[in-house]
Formats: C-alpha cells, sequence, structure tokens
C-alpha cells in the first residue's frame, strides 16, 4: 500500500462507538484511512509488579512486532497505568520517526483526579494523545505553539489546554500543506 | 533555542537511555547515548555537549568519578546526576562537587522538563554572559589607542609585553597624551582582565580621603562613617588598580603605599582586621618622579617599587602623524554619540590641525573636534569650526607675513567673510583688508 494508513490496535474493554468516533476523528486530522483491530495478546506478561504498572517500552516492541500487512502506521490503545523506566508514569509513546506508538487513557480518566466521570473530556483527551503519537511517528517533535496538538503535556489539564490538531507549522514539515 | 542544545545520555541500562533518548529526541535536542563513564569519557574528548545526564551508578566507574574526570577535561558541561531514591546523599555530594542538579529515578515528567529546560536556559545565559563579556574587552582594547607613529607602535609593544606579567607599571607621559587608555590596554590584556580594573585620582582626593577611599573604613572610623565601607584595594582583589597621579601623594600616603605593595595587605581605617588583596598596580604621573626622589619629594623606595616597567606615552607634537588617525576617530565618536552621520573633514581644516601645537594633547584636539561638530554645519569639518586662538597658531609660522595672512583668516572665517565686520575687528580699513586678501589670495573655505 503506497499510501499511509494508520491501524489503533485496541487491548482491553473499550465501547466500539467510542473507538469509531476516534478514528473517525484521526483520519479526518491525518487525511489517512483509518482501521480498528482487537488485540489478543495478554499484558499481564507486560506488568511490573514493583511499580504495579504496565512496561511502555515493552509494549511498545510488542506492537511494533505486530504483523499488520499494509498499515504503516499501528497504535496500541491500553487503558492500564503505562511506565517507563525512567518516568513515573506516560500518557502514550511512540517511537520517532517509526511506525508504533501507544497510548493509554488510564490516566486521562476524570476519576484519577477525584473528579466527576466525563466520556467527552475522555474521549477528547484520548483523541489528542493518540494523534500526538502518530505526529511522532511522522517525525514530528514537540512543538512550542499552545494550541497544537504536539505541544508536550505533562498533564491532563495541558491536553486539555491544547487543541486536537496540528498546528500550520507541523502541518507543513510533514507535508500535509 | 532547544534545537541547538545536546546532551549526552550516560546509563548502564538501556531501557533508561532508550526512553530517555526518545523523550529528548522528541523535545528536538541533539542527543547521543553513552553505556558506561568510559565510553562517554572518549566520546567527550571529540564532542563537546551542553548538558550530561549521567546515573550514579554505572559499573567500572560510577557517576561521580565521572563527573571528577569531565572537570578535569576543562570540560563546562552541565552535569545533571540520575540517582535511585536510595542514593540521594551520594548526589548530594555530586551537587558539593560542582554538579548542576540531580534528579531520583524515575522522574516525574514534568521535573525532567523543568530541569532540562532550566539547564538550557542557564547555557543561553552563559552563551550571552561570554558574548557581553568579549565585547566590554573590546571596549578596552588596545584599539582604543589610536595611531600609527613610531611613538605609539612602541607603545604598543610595550603594552603587549608588560600585560602578561604581574609587575607594576609607571606610565608616565603629558597631560591628556592618554595614560588612563594605556593602563586599560594592559589590563584588559592581561590574565586579570575578567577581574575590576579600579582607578583612583589621587590628585583630586585629600589624605585622609585618599586613605579611606584605598583602604576602605569601618562603621563609625569617623564623622560621617555611617557604615562599612571596601577600599580601592579591596576591590581590585584578582584585578588591577590604576593610580592617576601618584605624585600628588603625601609623603605619609606613600609609606602606607609602599607597605601595601610589599605585603598586599592592609587594614581599613578604624578597623583591625588585615585584608589579603591579589592586585596590580598601575600608576601614571606627568611628573619627573626621580627628580622628585632627588628633591626630597618621593620616597626612593617606593619609587623603585613601582617603577619596574616605566612606559612613556609621547606628546601629540612628537607624532603629529597620528593627527588624522585621531581626528577620524573623534569624528566617528562623537557623530555616533551624536546619533549624527559621519561627517569628513576639509583637507584645509585637517592641514590647519597638523600644523597645530596643542599643549593639551589629545585631549585637546578631542574636545576641539567635538566642539566642531557641536556648532559646525553638520556636511563637514571647516576652519572656521576650530576654536584657534592666539596660543594655538601653527608652530611652524615664522615670517610676520604668513602669522598676518593666518590671522587675517581667521578673522574673516571668524565673522563669515563679512568684510565690514571683519575690518572692524582687525582695526583696519575695508579697502586694505581687500587689499589684503588679494595680496594673500585669502579665500573663503566654503
Amino acid at each position: 500500500m503506497n499510501k499511509q494508513s494508520i491501524l489503533l490496535i485496541s487491548h482491553g474493554n473499550f465501547e466500539k462507538v467510542f473507538l469509531e468516533k476516534i478514528a473517525k476523528d484521526i483520519s479526518h486530522e491525518f487525511l489517512y484511512p483509518v482501521y480498528l483491530e482487537e488485540s489478543s495478546i495478554d499484558i499481564s506478561d507486560f506488568y511490573d509488579p514493583m511499580r504495579r504498572q504496565y512496561d511502555g517500552n515493552r509494549l511498545l516492541i510488542e506492537i511494533n512486532s505486530f504483523t499488520s500487512p499494509g498499515f504503516t502506521k499501528k497504535v496500541g490503545l491500553f487503558r492500564v497505568d503505562l511506565f517507563i523506566p525512567i518516568l513515573t508514569y506516560i500518557f502514550g509513546q511512540a517511537t520517532f520517526k517509526g511506525s508504533s506508538g501507544l497510548a493509554s487513557l488510564y490516566r486521562l480518566r476524570n476519576e484519577q483526579y477525584g473528579m466527576p466521570k466525563d466520556d467527552i473530556v475522555l474521549l477528547n483527551r484520548f483523541k489528542k494523545v493518540i494523534i500526538h503519537e502518530l505526529g511522532h511517528t511522522l517525525g514530528l517533535i514537540h512543538c512550542h505553539i499552545p494550541s497544537c496538538v504536539m505541544r508536550s503535556s505533562t498533564y491532563v489539564e495541558d491536553i486539555d489546554q491544547k487543541s486536537h490538531n496540528l498546528c500550520i507549522n507541523c502541518r507543513t514539515k510533514i507535508g500535509m500543506v | 533555542m532547544l534545537s541547538s542544545v545536546s546532551i549526552l545520555i550516560v546509563d548502564d541500562e538501556e531501557s533508561v537511555r532508550d526512553s530517555l533518548y526518545n523523550w529528548f529526541i522528541d523535545d528536538g535536542y541533539q542527543v547521543d547515548c553513552a553505556e558506561n563513564a568510559k565510553q562517554a569519557l572518549t566520546i567527550l574528548e571529540s564532542k563537546n555537549y551542553d548538558i550530561i545526564l549521567a546515573d550514579i551508578k554505572m559499573p567500572g566507574m560510577d557517576g561521580l568519578e565521572m563527573h571528577q574526570r569531565i572537570k578535569s577535561l576543562n570540560n563546562d558541561s552541565i552535569v545533571i546526576i540520575m540517582t535511585a531514591f536510595a542514593s540521594v546523599s551520594t548526589a548530594v555530594q555530586a551537587l558539593k562537587d560542582g554538579a548542576y542538579d540531580y534528579i531520583t529515578k524515575p522522574f516525574d515528567p514534568d521535573d525532567l522538563s523543568h530541569l532540562i529546560r532550566n539547564a538550557a536556559s542557564q547555557i543561553s545565559l552563559k552563551a550571552e554572559n561570554e558574548a557581553l563579556r568579549d565585547k566590554v574587552v573590546t571596549l578596552e582594547n588596545v584599539e582604543n589607542i589610536i595611531g600609527s607613529s613610531k611613538a605609539m607602535l612602541k607603545v604598543l609593544k610595550e603594552v603587549e609585553k608588560v600585560a602578561q606579567s604581574n609587575s607594576p607599571v609607571i606610565i608616565t607621559g603629558e597631560s591628556g597624551t592618554g595614560k588612563e587608555l594605556v593602563a586599560k590596554a594592559i589590563h584588559s590584556n592581561s590574565h586579570r582582565k575578567f577581574f575590576p580594573l579600579v582607578s583612583v585620582h589621587c590628585g583630586a582626593l585629600t589624605e585622609s580621603l585618599l586613605e579611606s577611599e584605598l583602604f576602605g573604613h569601618e562603621k563609625g572610623a569617623f564623622t560621617g562613617a555611617m557604615f562599612n565601607r571596601k577600599g580601592r584595594f579591596e576591590m581590585a582583589d584578582g584585578g588591577t588598580i590604576f593610580l592617576d597621579e601618584i605624585a600628588t601623594i603625601s609623603l605619609k600616603m606613600q609609606i602606607e603605599l609602599l607597605r601595601v605593595l610589599q605585603t598586599k595587605t592592609f587594614i581599613r581605617v578604624g578597623g583591625n582586621k588585615e585584608i589579603t588583596s591579589d592586585f596590580r598596580v598601575i600608576c601614571a604621573t606627568n611628573k619627573d618622579l626621580m627628580q622628585m626622589v632627588e628633591m626630597g619629594a618621593f620616597r626612593e623606595d617606593l619609587y623603585y617599587r613601582l617603577n619596574v616597567v616605566n612606559i612613556t606615552v609621547p606628546p601629540l607634537r612628537e607624532r603629529n602623524d597620528d593627527i588624522p588617525l585621531l581626528v577620524e576617530h573623534f569624528i566617528d565618536k562623537y557623530c555616533t554619540s551624536m546619533s549624527r552621520d559621519t561627517i569628513p573633514i576639509n583637507p584645509r581644516a585637517m592641514k590647519q590641525l597638523k600644523e597645530s601645537y596643542f599643549p593639551g594633547n589629545v585631549r585637546e584636539l578631542e574636545n576641539i573636534i567635538e566642539r566642531a561638530i557641536v556648532i559646525g554645519n553638520d556636511k563637514e569639518i571647516c576652519v572656521k569650526d576650530l576654536p584657534y586662538q592666539k596660543e594655538t597658531i601653527s608652530s611652524s609660522i615664522e615670517s610676520l607675513e604668513d602669522l598676518e595672512k593666518t590671522h587675517l583668516l581667521q578673522i574673516l572665517n571668524k565673522y563669515n567673510w563679512n568684510i565690514s565686520r571683519s575690518a572692524k575687528a582687525l582695526k583696519i580699513d575695508r579697502v586694505t583688508l581687500y587689499n589684503k586678501i588679494k595680496k594673500y589670495k585669502l579665500k573663503t573655505s566654503n
């Protein structure tokens, strides 16, 4: 397949409607077709009992090895708490200029911060994290423009403040203008 | 700015290196990795990094030892130590040894971002500081001593030679020859250039004031001493003290000065604590100190203590060839400071200057040019803009005719070639003036 296409691989229970909305918006942002697939891998192998979290680095390697002919970008979607050895947590990560990324909605939930559940907010945050990680796979670095989805976010509030769109500079860099 | 910052990650754990690498790449930094201290030091021999992020516990050589080795390489990278929670005390030791900061693994994403951002901004400030420092040094450099005459080139050569040593220097020369500029040039070309050059105009201060000025004073040492105050010797620690008009200091102060020069220690006025200061002394005078020694007005021992190197700045009359260069320099200087376009000098005005005698030396010439720019027509400096008085009439004029011609021209220029007013000032009639203009073929400079 010459054209870029994106595969979202979900791990755990995600509502179909929720995933379809995300796929649609991501497709709209990158103008690539986005497909959904459910994973059957046992993520308990990636659990670190010391940190009580799942190892994001190993999961990224796993997603990278996932056979998906015809897809140029793959993003694993998770519901569990992810970490990498140097950081206490991550919302997502990706291989820079690579083909794989991952994102988790665990720390994007309002309930995590003692606030009432809000599915719309959760959807928006998750969508932004996935677009952000896809941006890295396309070779985009963190952007200093506050509204750009490529702006670095360490807290959910940071995610809420940015839009789910790439700024004109980032779009130009990946040849979308 | 971010993309220009380079980071070297040193950690024996591959997962840590990879995670950090990806994290920094995402932020747009230039990143390299080393899996141990030895590899890092090899990399550092050929490449410099702005930030080195090193794990404290590594096999072979730990982060602390590596930090020491990096310092010995004279590498000015910012070193950040990564540590596990249990080894915080060791990280504190690293801070004491000069590391920029430490961060405990695993990091909060925000902490890491902040740490790197702060380090990057320190790098940027440091670069800015160095650029400004270079600028300041340039301002005080020998380029400010204008002149290509043999006499001035000799002075510059002497400056270059003595700058590298710590020896006291006496700069002699008439008033206005630029003795202070020579002192600045010596200081700014010495290894003391990043420390202060403290100037004291000894002739402007009374004996008691000079004592307090040089040595400082303690609160209550005398009426009006409300606070402790550092003296000039203390301020010049690491740098140079320039004592202008050294010949004017009293015999009592000469004894004090000799003692300070011998021991480099002194006590503040009203104090009892001995203070040590590392300074170089440069003095200047327009007097013949040797003659003063013979007359008993200047201590012989102090003279020999100060007169290790003697630089004589020639008067302007001995370097007339430098006048055009000096004139151009001052035109440039004052036009710039007055936010005007640089103007040329009329050849006749330049000739006049070259033939003139300047008892006040370069300072007098500078004042003349400044005045000419202020009162001039903004297009060029003409003869009429030069404030020639009888005493500044060219020393090369010997005949009465030449003197008359020059004087006539001055008066005519003064009154804008108004014949009636000029004749009145000269106390001759208009016809006589016309005849003289014709006789000497005088023409208006405009």
